[in-house]
């Protein structure tokens, strides 16, 4: 298996080969994280510009962090989108990223299919940190990777994804790397938040979440943006809670021994019960950790990657 | 590839390291703060096997770590298909230790140098030496070894395979032709 | 001047001719259609081989002009019309301002008398600025010429203000031509509502806020007792519903454009802009509906659609990108390599479509090649065979869909009002 991609745009690209060679290329950079010397000389003389159109500080902290233990220079442009309008154009702010000779660009935008298109006007290298409801690669494959270490396998796993699946990209993103590893996805939410036609990329709906929680080996709680329309939003907190929100008593009665996963930052008593974020079942902290590691072989893997064009799915 | 010549063969292999193992052990007298370190992807193996040889001698088990040095390499944009990131599995605590680091061929030196780095972010050894079974001469970099299986001259135009039967099913040494 | 086009095969569906023959051209009209004329010619075209057919006349065509002329100008839109085989055309009238009074429509006619290469229609607004407030003065802008009525990219929202407007161009006599689209259904959406808007995380335009919307406008036209034009259908449902209304016998006639019986929403998933569009590609199914609804004739006209855009507004995000893209160059050669190779269309099948459906909808005397008529001709290459190319767009904007697929059949001349307006040479 030979990564030729230059860029990461999303997981529904990818094979299962490639998200295999990631997972396998993680593993290795976890091992750096744990020396005293946190640093390997991979990306010396290279220069990654995080570019976040969106406010995010863990998403952003977590590619710096392995940016720097991969030994490259960063630069973090934080661009609010709103002077999007009048400012200057994505690909424009692109092109001069390009000419001043960085490497790898790793983008958040609230636009969907931001990345693909800036990807397509570079040569260097783009890194999806989340594009509007599309895709979030790296959420996923830190996901995965905390998954397949806990239980050692992802092949025939019952995974399921609470909370706004339609507007969530870090559900899309699990979904097309779960199933193409061989995991069985359930999602769950409210009818309103599920998008349509979602049962045909492989995945279980249901709306009861005793349901998708009684034979999981694993959940994945999404974050509610209530905040993002305040009208309203805390009677709306309180009733997701009581519907849909994780609680050591609805984990009782599922697996003993099943995975709680968060891919934060958490609205606690809104989808999970602080008891559940800090009781024996969660991996949250792990998932942060292997961010770290996850990260590393992408950037490590892109940078690689620049031997042939990346070729669009069409 | 045609194969032009056989240097070792299982029998020349076995001794070699058996050698390379007293080697060892005299120069250092004895197991006494003694590890080995192995490179990805042959001198892992080969490590093991001059701890299983030491094991016989001395009747004295030293440390074995693997080192996977593809981070540290100096030619990573140069090679065209893109190198596979392995672990490096060194459990042990590298710091004022005596470290023989393992490979199966000396060549240009870069390999090694690359290994050093590696090793001395890991920690601060008292010592580091070097093992290769083959030393092929083309020497880039100040780097000598101390102990050689066999020196072996060659051409730009040869390559030289060590096979393992760890890896690939036989214990051998050959020269093949580049075509 | 004496022009004549030999031994080409003629397709000339309203005379119900498809034959090889000559035909002569004198002045600006059709002087004789005939085997193995003999004469003495200024020109003559040797078309062994190609098709000769009625220029194509383009119901929907946005020109741009007043009021962005950096997408597209009446010179570079009908320029590119000429290259696609298309004589005459009807500029949609949602400009900068809106052809909603006679002066402006007065304004644009003297830009096309001046800069036109092709003919050029006008259609007007339904209602003022196409805010679905108010009606238009329909017999003021009659007068200057306007043809047909649209608030195109809008729907008049008003069942009343709608079938005030459809009862009034019963009594003027002028077609209503339908946007069918509701926009309260639609919601801001940017690609087909399903599998697709899912998979790319954007908002979606379900076929429910084109159908219904078809629905009422049938309806109320039904109910005026008018004739009604839908146009760019895009989806099965809606083409059902026509089927029905026509089986009724109500006055409806049906557009669609060739991206929708070209590509389906598939071709979206990469975030081309140039496949965003409104309505938008649709399903496998229903671009076989599209095409089988040609085939039945329930959709009598191929229009382009052509909405040119600059590059500013088409590459950016894709939400960001605007609706529409470029067809008057491309939209005969889809047609032959999506409906004659397949065999969904026959050529007069097809040239029904493109030119005497639209003559007869429009009420032109046009798209037809008996002697006495307009000398508007297209002679067609259908075995060429061409890659779409930006550099072979002549159109300000470079906005199509087709860029870089290879397309059959291409023109080779176009004649417009007697004259070689286009002669292909490369």
């Amino acid at each position: 298996m030979v990564w030729t991609r230059k860029d990461l745009l999303g997981l529904e690209d990818l094979s299962k080969e490639e998200l295999e060679l990631i997972l396998a290329t993680a593993d290795s950079f976890k091992e750096v994280s744990s020396r005293e010397i946190k640093k390997v000389p991979a990306l010396r003389g290279k220069t990654v510009v995080n570019l976040f159109y969106e406010p995010s500080t863990r998403t952003r902290v977590s590619f710096e962090i392995a940016a720097k233990r991969l030994s490259a220079d960063v630069i973090n442009i934080a661009t609010e989108t709103s002077s999007v309008q009048k400012g200057e154009t994505l690909i424009d702010t692109g092109t001069n990223i390009q000419a001043l000779k960085a490497d790898i660009i790793v983008m958040r935008h609230n636009y969907s299919g931001a990345a693909a298109m800036l990807a397509r006007h570079l040569n260097i290298s783009v890194v999806n940190a989340g594009d509007g409801w599309h895709e979030h690669p790296t959420q996923a494959l830190l996901d995965i990777f905390t998954l397949k270490e806990k239980l050692g396998r992802i092949d025939g796993l019952k995974v399921s994804i609470i909370g706004d699946i339609a507007h969530s990209r870090v559900a899309r993103s699990n979904i097309w790397g779960l199933t193409k590893l061989g995991a069985e996805v359930t999602v769950c939410a409210p009818p309103m938040l599920i998008p349509p036609a979602i049962e045909q990329m492989g995945v279980v709906v249901t709306h009861g979440i005793d349901e998708a929680l009684q034979h999981a080996d694993a959940v994945n709680v999404l974050r509610m943006q209530f905040e993002r329309d305040t009208e309203g939003a805390f009677p709306r907190q309180l009733e997701y809670f009581k519907s849909f929100g994780i609680t050591q008593e609805r984990l009782s009665k599922a697996k003993k021994d099943i995975i709680v996963m968060h891919p934060g930052p958490l609205n606690r008593g809104v989808e999970i019960s602080s008891e559940v974020a800090d009781g024996i079942n969660s991996v949250i902290l792990e998932q942060v950790t292997n961010g770290i590691a996850v990260r590393m072989a992408v950037l490590f893997l892109v940078s690689q990657g620049h031997d042939k064009k990346y070729e669009t799915t069409n | 590839m045609k194969e032009k010549a056989k240097i070792l063969d299982k029998e020349a292999l076995g001794r070699s390291l058996l050698r390379i193992a007293h080697e060892i052990l005299e120069k250092n007298k004895g197991t006494e703060s003694l590890c080995l370190v192995g490179i990805r992807n042959r001198g892992a193996y080969l490590a093991q096997r001059i701890a299983a040889c030491i094991l016989k001698i001395d009747n004295a088990s030293v440390p074995v770590g693997i080192l996977d040095i593809t981070l540290y390499r100096d030619d990573l944009t140069l090679i065209a298909a893109q190198p596979v990131v392995r672990k490096t599995e060194i459990g042990f605590d590298i710091t004022d230790k005596n470290i023989v680091l393992v490979d199966d061929v000396l060549y240009s030196g870069r390999t090694i140098r690359a290994a050093l780095d590696a090793l001395i972010d890991l920690g601060r050894p008292q010592t580091i030496q070097l093992a290769v079974l083959i030393d092929r001469g083309h020497r880039e970099l100040p780097v000598r070894a101390d102990y050689v299986g066999k020196n072996i001259p060659t051409s730009l135009q040869e390559i030289v395979e060590v096979r393992l039967a760890e890896v690939d099913g036989v214990d051998e040494v050959v020269i093949v032709d580049k075509e | 001047m004496r022009l004549l086009i030999k031994a080409g095969r003629v397709v000339d569906p309203a005379n119900k001719i498809d034959a090889v023959t000559d035909i002569l051209i004198e002045d600006n009209k059709i002087a004789l259609v005939d085997e193995q004329i003999k004469i003495d010619t200024d020109l003559t075209i040797e078309a062994q081989g190609k098709i000769v057919m009625p220029g194509i006349i383009d119901m929907h065509v946005h020109l741009r002009e007043p009021g962005r002329e950096d997408k597209e100008t009446v010179a570079s839109g009908t320029a590119a019309a000429l290259r696609g085989g298309v004589t005459t055309l009807l500029a949609m009238p949602n400009t900068t301002p809106a052809i909603d009074n006679p002066q402006t429509a007065a304004l644009l006619k003297e830009i096309i008398n001046r800069t036109a290469q092709a003919g050029v229609l006008l259609a007007g607004a339904i209602t003022k600025d196409r805010l679905g407030k108010e009606l238009v003065d329909i017999p003021s802008l009659k007068k200057v010429g306007v043809v047909a009525l649209s608030d195109d990219g809008s729907s008049v929202d008003s069942d009343e203000l709608m079938f005030m407007a459809l009862k009034r161009a019963k009594r003027e006599g002028i077609l209503i031509i339908c946007h069918s689209e509701d926009k309260g259904l639609s919601a801001q959406g940017v690609v087909n509502l399903g599998l697709t808007s899912t998979r790319l995380g954007l908002r979606g335009i379900s076929c429910e806020s084109e159908y219904k919307r078809v629905e009422r406008d049938i309806k109320l036209a039904e109910k005026a007792g008018a004739a009604v034009h839908i146009a760019h259908v895009s989806c099965r449902k809606s083409v059902d519903i026509i089927a029905k209304a026509k089986q009724r016998g109500v006055r409806v006639t049906a557009e669609t454009a060739p991206h929708y019986f070209t590509f389906t929403e598939e071709a979206v998933l990469g975030y081309d802009t140039n496949m965003k569009m409104n309505p938008p590609l649709r399903s496998l199914d229903d671009l076989a509906a599209i095409k089988e609804a040609l085939h039945e004739g329930i959709i009598d006209v191929i229009a382009s659609d052509h909405a040119p855009h600059t590059e500013n507004e088409k590459e950016i995000e894709f939400v960001r990108a605007e609706f529409g893209v470029v067809g008057l160059q491309t939209e005969l050669s889809a047609a032959v390599s999506e409906l004659i190779e397949p065999g969904i269309l026959g050529w007069p099948g097809l040239v029904e479509k493109l030119s005497v459906n639209p003559a007869r909808i429009l009420g032109l005397k046009k798209g037809s090649l008996c002697v006495g008529s307009d000398a508007d001709l297209v002679v067609v290459d259908p075995q060429r065979v061409w890659q779409v190319g930006k550099e072979a767009l002549v159109s300000r904007s470079k906005n199509s869909a087709f860029l870089g697929k290879v397309l059959k059949g291409r023109v080779e001349y176009t004649i417009y009002n007697g004259k070689v307006v286009y002669a292909r040479s490369a």
